[in-house]
């Protein structure tokens, strides 16, 4: 029935995500009611949200300048000196005047672009249709009843920017990569938190398919509200290989929304919200034009930070990291700020030194303490001094991992640990081969062996050294001096 | 007792010649024998009125009272008052309790003034005959088988059957002129955003303004200058200082240039013209000097507000659906029965109506034709006006194309529609306008309507008052009724 | 007829209205009468005219973004029909 022969067609993936963030704002979009996540239902709701008779919006201007900030972020061409909002009519509890503002006919910002690395390593620009401002609707929760949903209005009003992309990504993987993409600038930006589980960041995703060459889009289905990165890429995935499917067996798409049911993996068509999708859209007659200028958005420029993109050429070109030491500390923002403040420091150290200290004993530390590297449990100016007492052969290597452990107890810098403890390195020749001399006379077999070419004993002798030392030898001439003997 | 005034009032407050409580108590007994049959008010609130008198009283009697001290209002029920019912004369908010006071409200709470009742409406100020209330028809004081005029028709008959001296109400195309020309009192809208819309409950949000009733300009002049004010809760609100409208009143009009629109004046039945002819040549007699203006583009008036007026209510009305607050069917089946159900039981057939034509001007593919061309021609119609304003100070106009009419004399709605074809240029300009009673035709009040330029609230009272310092239309009351 | 009963019936499902049938006839004939009123405005030319949304074509104020609001959680859920302590109730919302 369904033994079709592997199709002859070529077929290709289009698609287009819309994002919505929702920014880190004190107080809601059009009223001064608390934005913050996890209150107990209804009590984040003022009269406006609720749609009582007789209210009005007031729009917010930290919203305003978090678009701009968007726009300038991504290159926009265009960062609306008036745009509008406009009324999105339709009935459903979530939405209590029953209608959604949001801006349709002039948004705040329009095409801009971000860059991925699509499956060959190679850079492909995205394009980015536009990002609007609008308002998040409320939630509905069906757990506690039988036949009733309860309705909390608290998320009702928060601020979004809405962004919607070209149809420029051609498999789930991309899709992933600018959703990832998007996810760092608006987190760096600092305007949205990025918490896809809270529900901050989400994403829906427009997906057809053509056979390769066609130059029509195919018809489109729109997967909603998938909230992590992982279920983005499988259920773009599942839902390429449900309409190729439909489509090799002689089927039609039916454009439709869709929800993806992680537990089945598989995508399947949503109740609609509206039987009839005529929404009717309008100038809200409450708001009037938002007007800036030039000099408006340009006092917005201070607040773009330098995005992980150009950290990972400062880092590798500049500071001769491995490219993937710089990605790891570019992407992480505060790792990247205390990366930054250390270097800014640093003398005599290279920079790697400190990226290799901070990613490898000073994150395991952090891991092991549950601590946050921003906390500053160990400074900046600690860090560095650390870092410059390697490089400057104070100490070594172990002795540094040990001071790092005291230095977070303690509070004290390097330098008065090493002081405190006697922790500097032996580097001294004549001290060492006195030592290694005892050692060797107190161990006459293991040398004999050793001398045979058993490299075991190299090793024994090490430790030895190491061990009387109390681990301050300097490796490097204990190797060298035993090599000699 | 009669009182001629605000003023007269307030002296006799201030001297102690009377009480608040007394005031009160005359206006209350009033109310009580005449207000049921006018059918004109929907909630008394005694309670309200029970502080107020005593705070007003308080402040009276520590020399620290102003003019509008303890001196009763009744608000139209489209305005929120705090703790109180606000049902916009709909079954859909019959027992609604409003959380908070309007913005006007408030300020004229603020200025002493004590909220005696709320006036009944047509349901969310859709009409032009106050026959649109679920809470029954209002009465014309004049005639009580005749319409008093709408959307305000409640505030109207309140003031002209002397329930209440001053009355709030609203004007979106003409529901504060029109009823104030129907029923021989004084009404003014102010221009768009000097009154807060905030609390008002929204019907058109580009072309609703909150305004007064009461018997003479004077007193018009001293309530609008305490209930207009740059409210920050409005994003509509105009951003201009609070102003004494009453501030130029006595100034002579000499000189003054009054606009006359002859394409009006030549479509008005005789008597009508004639009556409106005699008062603007009473302008004339004051030294005001006449000149012809037009206004090409206001003869589509009524059609693009008929587009643009139920666009934005079908969607201001869309959040009465029975979940939070409001009407709410009996045992909804399931969602949309809720909906449905409690909004098509909710609403009266005027409101449906225009939530229906609404809903069609900005159905797909008919947004460019309907409501962005309506608002292209609201847009000439405003410069017309601005034209006419290059030569002239103020514009004389009729009001309405009738006098009172009967009841379900109109019941083909295109016809009640064209009842605003006078009043509604000036709503879509968002220009000062007022209604100042001229005399009678057959018995029935007819208005004269004086338009003025952006922000000219103190010119148009202005020339109302010197009218009414030479005439005393102002002062007739229907037989039966107090001043 | 510049509007049938068929368009009457969709505008009344957009807007949550129901039109009964015996009401429905009726209905269109007065929304027909009231387009026909409507239509007058195609009657000039507007193609270079800016729209006025708003009277006073002012601009948008602005807001600091400050946290005025209290809750009103209980003053809310009283003045619903269907409440319980915490939520509105509707009828279940199927997605």
């Amino acid at each position: 029935m369904n033994n079709k022969t592997s199709s002859q067609i070529n077929w290709e993936t289009v698609i287009g995500l819309e994002i919505h963030t929702q920014l880190k704002t004190k107080s809601k979009l059009f009223a001064a009611t608390n934005t913050a996540y996890g209150a107990s239902p209804n009590t984040q709701v003022s009269f406006l949200e609720a749609a009582i008779p007789g209210t009005l919006p007031v729009f917010n201007e930290k919203v305003l300048r978090y678009a701009i900030r968007f726009g300038l972020a991504v290159g926009a061409k265009v960062i609306a000196k008036e745009s509008t909002f406009d009324r999105k009519n339709y009935f459903y509890p979530d939405s209590p005047k029953g209608y959604q503002i949001t801006q349709l006919n002039q948004p705040i910002v329009e095409h801009g672009t971000l860059t991925i690395q699509d499956k060959n390593g190679n850079d492909k620009i995205i394009r980015i249709n536009r990002a609007h401002i609008e308002e998040d609707a409320g939630k509905s929760v069906h757990e506690n009843y039988a036949n009733y949903s309860g309705i909390d209005l608290n998320r009702c009003g928060t601020p979004l920017i809405e962004i919607v992309s070209e149809p420029d990504l051609s498999s789930a993987k991309e899709a992933v990569a600018y959703m990832k993409e998007i996810h760092t600038i608006v987190t760096h930006l600092g305007i949205c938190d990025g918490n896809l589980q809270e529900g901050s960041f989400r994403c829906d995703a427009n997906v057809s398919v053509r056979p390769k060459g066609q130059k029509e889009l195919g018809t489109r289905t729109e997967l909603k509200n998938i909230n992590s990165f992982r279920f983005v890429e499988k259920a773009i995935n599942i839902e390429i290989k449900r309409q190729i499917k439909l489509l090799e067996s002689g089927g039609k798409i039916t454009q439709e929304t869709r929800l993806y049911d992680a537990d089945k993996n598989e995508t399947r068509p949503m109740r609609s919200k509206e039987e009839a999708n005529d929404y009717r859209y309008f100038p809200d007659p409450d708001l009037l034009p938002v007007v800036i200028d030039q000099a408006y958005i340009d006092a917005q420029k201070q607040y773009i930070p330098e995005f992980p993109a150009a950290k990972i050429n400062r880092y590798t070109q500049e500071l001769k990291l491995k490219v993937d030491d710089a990605k790891i500390i570019a992407y992480d923002k505060p790792l990247s700020a205390f990366f930054d403040a250390t270097v800014k420091q640093l003398v005599k150290a290279e920079p790697k030194t400190a990226a290799n200290m901070l990613l490898g004993e000073y994150s395991a530390l952090l891991n092991s303490k549950d601590a946050l590297i921003q906390d500053q449990n160990i400074t900046d100016i600690q860090f560095t001094g650390l870092i410059e007492a390697l490089a400057e052969g104070k100490i070594s290597h172990k002795i540094a991992k040990i001071i790092l452990e005291k230095m977070w107890a303690s509070g004290s810098s390097a330098d008065d640990i090493i002081k405190q403890e006697g922790l500097a390195q032996v580097s001294d020749s004549g001290e060492l081969e006195s030592i290694i001399s005892e050692i060797i006379n107190n161990n006459q077999s293991q040398f004999i062996a050793y001398k045979e070419g058993d490299m075991k004993m190299f090793n024994f002798f090490v430790g030895q050294v190491m061990k009387q030392t109390k681990g301050r030898a300097n490796p490097a001439q204990v190797k060298s001096i035993l090599e000699k003997s | 007792m009669e009182f001629n005034g605000i003023r007269e009032i307030a002296s006799a407050l201030h001297t102690k010649e009377i009480s608040v409580q007394e005031l009160h108590d005359i206006y209350h007994q009033r109310q009580y024998s005449k207000a049921d049959e006018l059918n004109c008010l929907i909630n008394i609130t005694p309670e309200l009125a029970k502080q107020q008198i005593q705070s007003s009283q308080a402040l009276i009697d520590s020399n620290q009272a102003n003019i509008l001290t303890g001196i009763p209002i009744v608000h139209k029920d489209l305005f929120c008052t705090k703790d109180h019912h606000t049902t916009c004369g709909s079954r859909m908010l019959e027992n609604f309790v409003s959380p908070y006071d309007a913005t006007i409200v408030d300020n004229l709470n603020k200025a002493g003034m004590v909220t005696m009742a709320k006036a009944n409406m047509d349901e969310f100020a859709m009409g032009s005959s106050n026959e649109n209330s679920y809470f029954g028809a209002v009465k014309n004081p004049w005639d009580v088988t005749r319409v008093p005029g709408g959307s305000s028709g409640g505030s109207a008959v309140v003031v002209a059957s002397g329930l209440s001296p001053i009355a709030t109400g609203s004007d979106t195309g003409g529901s504060i002129r029109q009823p104030a020309a129907l029923c021989g009192v004084t009404g003014i809208k102010p221009s768009y955003g000097r009154a807060s819309r905030y609390g008002m409950v929204a019907f058109a949000s580009s072309l609703d303004q909150a305004g007064v009733f009461a018997r003479s300009a004077e007193d018009c002049s001293i309530v609008l200058s305490k209930m207009c004010s740059y409210d920050a809760k409005d994003s509509t609100s105009a951003q201009v200082k609070q102003e004494d409208f009453s501030k130029n009143l006595n100034q002579s009009i000499k000189g003054l240039k009054v606009g006359i629109v002859s394409e009006w004046m030549d479509s008005l039945p005789e008597d009508i013209r004639n009556t409106t002819t005699q008062a603007i040549q009473k302008l004339q007699d004051l030294g005001a000097e006449l000149i012809e203006v037009e206004l090409p583009t206001a003869h589509l008036a009524v059609s693009a507000y008929y587009v643009i007026a139920p666009a934005e209510c079908s969607s201001n009305l869309s959040r009465f659906d029975g979940v939070r607050y409001g009407y709410q069917c009996e045992n909804p089946v399931d969602l949309n029965d809720l909906y449905v159900r409690s909004r098509t039981e909710g609403f009266g057939d005027e409101v449906k109506r225009r939530i229906m034509v609404g809903t069609w001007a900005l159905s797909a593919g008919f947004y460019d034709a309907y409501y962005l061309k309506a608002q292209k021609i609201r847009r000439l119609i405003a410069q017309d006006f601005s034209k006419a304003f290059e030569n002239v100070d103020v514009i004389a106009a009729p009001v309405s194309p009738e006098t009172a009419f009967e009841f379900n004399a109109k019941k083909d709605p295109v016809s009640m529609y064209q009842e605003d074809i006078y009043t509604i240029p000036s709503s879509l300009a968002g220009l000062p306008c007022m209604s100042i009673p001229i005399g009678l035709v057959n018995e029935l009040p007819v208005g004269l309507q004086l338009i003025g330029h952006n922000l000219q609230e103190s010119i148009i009272l202005n020339v109302a008052h010197q009218f009414q310092q030479i005439t005393d239309f102002h002062k007739q009351v229907a037989e039966g009724y107090y001043e | 007829m510049l509007i049938n009963r068929k368009e009457v019936e969709q505008i009344a499902v957009l807007a949550k209205l129901r039109v009964s049938e015996s009401k429905i006839d009726a209905i269109t004939s007065s929304l027909d009468s009231v387009v026909d009123m409507i239509n007058h405005i195609n009657e000039i030319e507007t193609d270079n005219v800016k729209p006025m949304a708003n009277p006073m074509d002012a601009v948008q104020r602005l807001r600091a973004d400050e946290v005025n609001e209290i809750s009103h959680k209980e003053q809310l859920l009283a003045m619903a029909s269907h409440a319980d302590d915490d939520y509105f109730l509707v009828p279940t919302v199927v997605e």
